[in-house]
């Protein structure tokens, strides 16, 4: 309880320091808390809005199944393999570390504009860390679980689903919960550089025209999704762990 | 090297070698990938001309002043953060899904906030950067066993000598976990600000050269990227590799 009080009380000195800014910067660079919240009050009646919200969900879904079975499949694949992680984990934390903005442009020049770059953009930024989580969780694996699928004469595909992913699964969760997360950045950054469609291309939108509140607003909802998503996955895994 | 190392390297060159193949005949289109070997030799001309040396010299000032920055404040805020408990249990949810959220959509905001030009590229960098450098700093005071600070105490230590000689030392191999971090998210940061709100730098040049289809400056540039950015995990991993093998010794 206390901490909820605590985490509420953060809440309250952030939003306080927000309409400090407010009062010291002016309507030019941000919009009020209370006329964000209004903007967002009648955005959420539009039915555009939903639409945007809409298409970005669309892709957002596509990427993370595409990251999270991906990323899972490529961990599990390299990481059973000793010498396997020992070449591929260095390559994927140095792709993991590159500024993946850079790349948006062979993104675009190979997909296209629209929603298969978008899920592209996703998919980049959310593999390979749920890729690099596995591995890291295989190699910590009691060594007993994979010579006992050796001994059983498991096939790889039995090994992986009966063994593997049931030991690893607490893990696993930490990195789809980093990769989901990614997986949005990805798929908004797709919207707001290339796309026509989306709450990216929303918040874009709003900038050429320098309308603070909307874009305060889509931030702020967007946050707010970030989070809950975020809360969710942890909880998860919480409830995993134990 | 070893086996593996081998192996990476192997792999690698057969990577490069299949696309440079793909491109040569031509089922890669040369509107969508230049061949590497084209990349690397236009990145020569372009480091021997000395045309874009002024943006590569602000992106990389603005990511090394980014880091240290984050760093510096990143550090300071942690000993704060941890020396007051009410506090931290406050805070601490919120640096622990800091990271969730896109920070990107904020950045119209940034814009109007500090201006255009290299001082709002700092401060993006910086807010990217610095709570990955206060959650390895909480992290690092955290991990030190408490058996330092008691032999500390047993030789009678001042506060500071304490500090510099014990602490400092023994938390160094979590700091720099944070410091790594900071070096990723201040190129990330620096980088994309660059792309949408800057008149130069490199993610300037790459988003101005897609824009002019000049494919062949616009991949010379991202290799250029991905290069540096290689060689700079290396050499951090390097110096990460000693500062662990010290702590397990």
């Amino acid at each position: 309880m206390r901490q909820h009080l605590a985490v509420l009380l953060v809440i309250a000195v952030l939003v306080a320091a927000w309409q400090a800014l407010y009062s010291a910067a002016g309507d030019i660079a941000v919009a009020s808390p209370l006329a964000t919240l209004d903007r967002m009050a009648q955005m959420l009646q539009t039915a555009s809005f939903w639409e945007n919200a809409r298409e970005t969900g669309y892709a957002l879904l596509c990427a993370a199944v595409l990251a999270i079975v991906g990323g899972v499949a490529l961990g599990v694949a390299l990481g059973v393999r000793r010498l396997a992680t020992a070449v591929a984990e260095p390559i994927l934390i140095t792709l993991y570390s590159i500024p993946k903005v850079t790349l948006y442009p062979l993104v675009l020049l190979i997909f296209g504009l629209g929603i298969s770059a978008k899920v592209a953009f996703g998919v980049m930024h959310g593999l390979i860390p749920i890729a690099i989580f596995a591995m890291n969780a295989i190699r910590q694996m009691k060594p007993v679980y994979l010579r006992s699928s050796r001994v059983l004469r498991l096939t790889a595909l039995q090994t992986a689903t009966s063994i593997v992913l049931p030991a690893i699964l607490p893990e696993l969760l930490s990195g789809v919960r980093i990769g989901f997360s990614l997986t949005l950045l990805g798929v908004l950054i797709g919207e707001m550089f290339a796309s026509r469609h989306g709450l990216g291309f929303l918040i874009t939108n709003a900038m050429g025209l320098g309308d603070m509140a909307t874009i305060m607003a889509i931030a702020l909802f967007l946050t707010a999704f970030a989070l809950a998503a975020n809360g969710l996955f942890a909880s998860l895994s919480r409830l995993v762990h134990r | 090297m070893t086996a593996a190392g081998w192996i990476r390297t192997a792999l690698v060159v057969a990577f490069v070698a299949a696309v440079e193949l793909m491109c040569r005949t031509g089922i890669i289109p040369h509107s969508v990938l230049v061949p590497p070997s084209e990349m690397a030799s236009e990145l020569l001309s372009i480091l021997v001309a000395g045309t874009m040396t002024g943006d590569i010299v602000s992106t990389f000032g603005n990511a090394l002043l980014a880091t240290v920055i984050a760093v510096g404040l990143g550090f300071a805020l942690g000993l704060a953060i941890h020396a007051l408990p009410a506090l931290r249990s406050a805070i601490e949810p919120l640096l622990a899904s800091y990271y969730a959220v896109p920070t990107f959509i904020y950045y119209p905001v940034f814009i109007v906030l500090f201006g255009v030009g290299d001082r709002a590229i700092i401060a993006i960098a910086v807010l990217l950067a610095v709570v990955a450098m206060i959650t390895a700093t909480l992290n690092g005071i955290d991990r030190i066993p408490p058996v330092l600070t008691k032999t500390a105490r047993i030789y009678r230590m001042s506060r500071l000598k304490t500090a510099l000689m014990v602490q400092l030392p023994a938390a160094a191999p979590h700091l720099f976990t944070g410091v790594k971090l900071s070096v990723a998210y201040a190129f990330i940061g620096v980088i994309a600000s660059e792309f949408i709100l800057s008149g130069s730098g490199l993610g300037y040049e790459i988003a101005y050269a897609y824009n002019n289809f000049e494919n062949r400056k616009m991949y010379a540039l991202m290799l250029l990227v991905l290069l540096s950015v290689a060689l700079i995990n290396a050499v951090l991993d390097i110096v990460d590799d000693r500062l662990q093998a010290r702590r397990r010794r």
